[in-house]
């Protein structure tokens, strides 16, 4: 079917979303407010003037997002390239960018980093083997460890701080010749969805500047896609990973809970963190996870499970066949294309839906009926865990101290100055929650949501090999729209939460456009998975990618 | 003038001699310098995460079984949420609705001084929870340091039954806690280090009155007999506010015993239930037992101090000799293997009750660390019973095994100390010491009787101690007798 180089113009005018779009009585009518890819476009066309990635970029009219790691792979190996010139290109990209995006909070030592990539053309010299990311520049969310750079978990509380050891996470992508070029903004400590609840500064939306990137792994999300980087770790707690890379238009994974190790990520809410990954293309997404995945024996959480090769499965789908997702059992979670949800995110995900039937899939309605109790489960046991995990940031042994005559002062107000209301709220919520005599209605209720939560998802992945949904009920919004109304930031989690309640793996990409800015507003398509179904994830999601023409998710920087 | 019932329960916490701490790998060295056994774990830095030491919960199925416990087989950790400076993460690792192990019983006897009787109390409950680190107090009082080598040493919380009923009761309980983690070898159970800590909670209320009285929490206490001594002195404080009509001045406070003065004081007052805000630690999976794992620790306990006890008692011992024996392992074995050696079980009680101990007590040595084995004693037991040796030549023979070793045999050979048995060489000696002596032979004859020891000592010394007493005596009674 989709035949591989178009011109961008026909392409758009076969563009499947619309033609296609499955008749269903309950359906809202495409919005014609929205654009889907027919906005894409004018973002083409406005775009290939302006944007300078340092990547060999492709030309626009072949372009669908290839692999950037295994292109850099490419050019190492045949010596088109060395590794401080890319490390440098990227660099110097980051800086020129940073000042509207302001995605990172800190940008490692250009001489730290560049001895990194020589060490890499070294080993090509020598012909020594080359780790999957060697010569990648990775971002990684300043709320994991990295013991050469200030990890600050986004807090005033911790400005400064200095972690003993890199995360788990890091050490491994290091190990894999990854090069960690700057720490990202977040929402302080993951407790967000905008990035603007950051102690530090507001990272702007590189789709349209003044918009939010998402949260809380906004930095992250951000500099992928401003090419600031080529992938980056986030952290997924609610949606912290899948929400951004939707609101941002690229790929986002939120592995099995325990399929990366935690070691070193700060604690938000310990049963429901993971550590996921950020790329341009399910393929560098694919190739990131496989570098940090499998069991760490610092964290007793991480799952024994064995790691498949993510990439090489990638590598082998067959894209030329007609029908390369033959037989795939796909299920639309109904509960997210109701109420609350924006119309045109709707009929992108309808289009997906689409997209999937003409790949050879079996899309059915799947009904999730806890659905709608997840989100308050969820604000109950996060803000519980997170009243707990946060205990440890007093002043004492290490972050800012405020001097006091007696220790409660000491406490109270090294915490007050050194944590923000976002922070502060959520203390407060999750104390309340597991104090004695509501224990039983908050946290223990919630409990008991969440194993309905995963009964309702065992049930639908039974009959379904993947369930699909929107990454977050709208694109992206305007800076500040919603920072006086936490509640409405709250329910913008509704897409996610779920996922980390039953602790599945979800694969977000941008699958279409709706109105926004001045190129138009990404929108991502959720894909959930059966517990340690990654693979099968990632191999989907690339078909789906690989075969979605006319949708070209690079802003215009 | 009212009859008063005390009843006291204790909570004990045993620190684990396990190699490394309970969710790092960092060691435990009593006395190191501060913050020297740390990591990022046990100081509660961002992203760090505990993992569980397996050795706790082996330590822990060995108490919780030699206490008669009903196991969990499947527990789990919860935190205990509170702030204090010793507290690396503001929370304590601990385990708080599934402990690991419930429904138990100690039994012990009391010592014979105090009128002996066997006792069993009640064992509510064992769980494993981590220790906090120290604050060390400026002199001026204007500053406190913390030390953090201690946060997170695995402990076992072991909580009685409100069973005791005086002070000797609960210092007997302690000690029997403390006997047993030592036979199980999960801890050194010193209390001087802070290895067995004991809370303990005293009410008295009159006989008859079904209430329990006011709980005062009673702690600071660094042996058994100041244990034993402040349970009194608070049994007695709080009776006589009863009998001056005071009782409402006794609060519920946590007070702290002074070994200076002898008294208990108000450390502070509980001011309501503190809320420490339970909840499962997400970071620990489940603790899973195995019935394996179960039968296999059950299977390699030694035996216990109870069991032993009514072992010794039956061979005929005296709650004396039993309780001292009993009340450490290696002396136990010491003793066992003496008597599997052949000795007879009243000596080897004796020999190692008296001189063995003493020798211990004055050079502060344990039995194992003296070259004597149990082997030797039973052969040096055997050659004194046999007549091979005098008594008063074992003695200086055990010193000498004692601190150098070699056998019995070997040194009595090498010092020719057989005794002498052959009548007519000890009438020899008896004849010479007569012939020697005939101003003090006048006198025994005038009737000064007395004089036979006099004689006696002579010929012992003539033989260089080693004549059989019984036949020198015997010989010496028919010589001075036939020549009178
Ligand atoms: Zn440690």
């Amino acid at each position: 079917m989709p035949s591989p180089v178009q011109n961008p113009r026909i392409l758009l005018s076969q563009c499947r979303f619309q033609l296609h779009f499955p008749p269903k009585p309950h359906n809202l009518q495409p919005n014609p407010r929205h654009f889907h890819c027919s906005k894409s476009k004018l973002s083409l066309s406005h775009q290939h003037q302006l944007v300078s990635e340092p990547q060999t970029s492709q030309s626009p009219s072949s372009w669908s997002p290839s692999s950037q790691i295994l292109t850099i792979r490419e050019s190492l190996l045949s010596r088109q390239k060395k590794a401080v010139e890319i490390t440098r290109d990227y660099l110097n990209r980051l800086r020129q960018t940073e000042p509207q995006i302001r995605s990172f909070l800190h940008v490692s030592e250009e001489e730290a980093a560049m001895r990194e990539a020589e060490d890499i053309d070294r080993k090509i010299e020598q012909n020594e083997e080359l780790g999957p990311l060697a010569g990648v520049p990775i971002a990684v969310k300043d709320n994991i460890c990295t013991a050469d750079m200030p990890s600050t978990g986004g807090s005033r509380i911790l400005e400064g701080y200095r972690p003993a050891v890199d995360a788990t996470a890091v050490r491994r992508l290091r190990e894999c010749g990854g090069i960690v070029i700057g720490k990202t903004n977040l929402d302080e400590f993951g407790m967000g969805s905008t990035t603007e609840a950051s102690g530090f500064q507001v990272t702007a939306n590189p789709w349209d500047v003044s918009r939010v990137p998402g949260g809380s792994s906004g930095g992250s999300a951000a500099a992928v896609s401003a090419g600031q980087c080529v992938v980056s770790l986030g952290s997924d707690t609610g949606g912290s990973v899948r929400q951004p890379a939707s609101f941002c238009g690229v790929v986002g994974m939120k592995p099995t809970y325990g399929r990366v190790s935690r070691f070193g990520l700060m604690a938000y809410a310990s049963s429901l963190d993971v550590i996921g990954c950020f790329g341009s293309s399910v393929m560098d997404t694919a190739i990131l996870l496989g570098a940090i995945s499998g069991h760490d024996r610092l964290d007793s959480t991480s799952s024994k499970h064995e790691v498949p090769n993510y990439a090489s499965e990638l590598a082998s789908a067959d894209l030329l066949e007609s029908k390369p997702l033959s037989g795939l059992k796909v299920g639309i979670i109904c509960e997210t294309l109701g109420d609350g949800v924006d119309a045109g995110v709707i009929s992108s995900i309808r289009a997906a839906a689409s997209h999937f039937e003409e790949l050879g899939s079996i899309v059915t309605e799947v009904s999730l009926p806890s659905f709608s109790l997840g989100l308050p489960a969820y604000y109950i046991l996060a803000s519980s865990e997170s009243s707990s995990n946060l205990s440890r940031y007093d002043g004492i042994r290490y972050g800012n101290q405020v001097a006091a005559d007696e220790l409660n002062s000491l406490y109270k107000d090294s915490r007050a100055k050194g944590f923000g209301p976002e922070v502060k709220m959520r203390i407060l919520m999750g104390t309340y929650a597991l104090s004695a005599g509501y224990y039983d209605a908050y946290y223990k209720r919630a409990q008991q949501v969440r194993t309905l939560v995963q009964k309702g998802f065992k049930e639908a992945l039974g009959e379904n090999d993947i369930l699909i949904s929107p990454a977050a009920p709208s694109a992206a919004y305007k800076i500040g729209e919603k920072t006086n109304d936490p509640l409405a930031m709250y329910a913008g989690d509704i897409m996610t939460v779920n996922v980390n309640l039953a602790g599945l793996p979800a694969l977000v990409l941008p699958c279409g456009f709706v109105e926004g800015g001045s190129a138009g507003l990404p929108v991502g398509l959720q894909m959930i998975g059966g517990a340690f179904d990654e693979a099968k994830l990632l191999k989907v999601g690339h078909i789906f990618e690989r075969t979605l023409h006319g949708c070209r998710f690079v802003p215009s920087l | 003038m009212h009859e008063y019932e005390t009843i006291i329960g204790i909570e004990t916490h045993v620190q684990l001699s396990t190699l490394t701490k309970a969710f790092c790998s960092c060691p435990y060295i009593y006395g190191s310098q501060p913050n020297t056994t740390i990591c990022p774990v046990c100081m509660g830095s961002p992203g760090a995460l505990p993992v569980l030491n397996s050795k706790v919960i082996e330590f822990a199925v060995k108490v919780g079984l030699a206490l008669n416990c009903s196991l969990s087989m499947s527990s789990k950790f919860d935190r205990k949420q509170y702030f204090y400076p010793d507290l690396p993460k503001g929370y304590q690792i601990s385990q708080f609705d599934i402990p690991i192990a419930t429904g138990g019983f100690i039994d012990l006897d009391l010592p014979t001084e105090f009128g002996g009787g066997h006792r069993r109390f009640g064992i509510t409950r064992v769980h494993m929870e981590e220790d906090a680190g120290k604050l060390l107090h400026s002199g001026t009082g204007s500053y406190s340091q913390v030390d953090l080598n201690r946060a997170g040493v695995p402990l076992l919380e072991i909580v009685s039954e409100p069973d005791m009923r005086s002070g000797l009761e609960a210092a007997e309980y302690a000690a029997e806690i403390q006997r047993l983690v030592r036979y199980l070898g999960v801890s050194n159970g010193n209390m001087q280090e802070g290895s067995l800590r004991c809370d303990v909670n005293v009410s008295v209320r009159p006989v008859g009155q079904s209430a329990f009285g006011t709980k005062v929490e009673i702690k600071n206490m660094n042996s058994f007999s100041a244990m034993h001594r402040a349970i009194d002195f608070e049994i007695s404080r709080q009776v006589d506010l009863y009998n001056k009509g005071q009782a409402d001045q006794i609060i519920q406070e946590t007070r702290l015993w002074e070994d200076g003065s002898q008294r208990t004081v108000t450390m502070r007052k509980k001011e309501g239930l503190a809320d420490y805000r339970y909840f499962p630690e997400p970071d620990l999976p489940n603790v899973v037992l195995a019935n394996e794992f179960v039968d296999n620790i059950r299977s390699s306990l030694p035996e216990l101090p109870e069991i032993k006890r009514r072992r010794y008692e039956k061979m005929g011992l005296s709650m004396q000799d039993v309780l001292f024996l009993a009340d450490d392992m290696q002396v136990a074995d010491f003793f066992d293997e003496a008597v599997e050696k052949g000795a007879d079980v009243k000596l080897a009680s004796n020999w190692i009750m008296g001189d063995i101990a003493a020798y211990l007590k004055n050079e502060k040595l344990s039995i194992n660390d003296i070259k004597l084995t149990p082997q030797e004693l039973a052969e040096l037991i055997a050659s004194i019973k046999g007549g091979t040796i005098s008594g008063k030549i074992g003695k200086e023979i055990l010193f000498e095994l004692i601190a150098k070793g070699g056998t019995v045999k070997g040194l009595i050979k090498e010092k020719d100390l057989v005794q002498i048995v052959d009548p007519l060489e000890i009438e020899k000696m008896v004849e010479k010491v007569l012939s020697e002596n005939p101003k003090q032979l006048q006198q025994y004859r005038g009737g000064k009787t007395k004089l036979q020891g006099y004689f006696a000592g002579q010929v012992m010394k003539e033989s260089k101690g080693k004549a059989n007493p019984v036949l020198l005596n015997k010989i010496l009674l028919e010589k001075l007798k036939s020549s009178s």
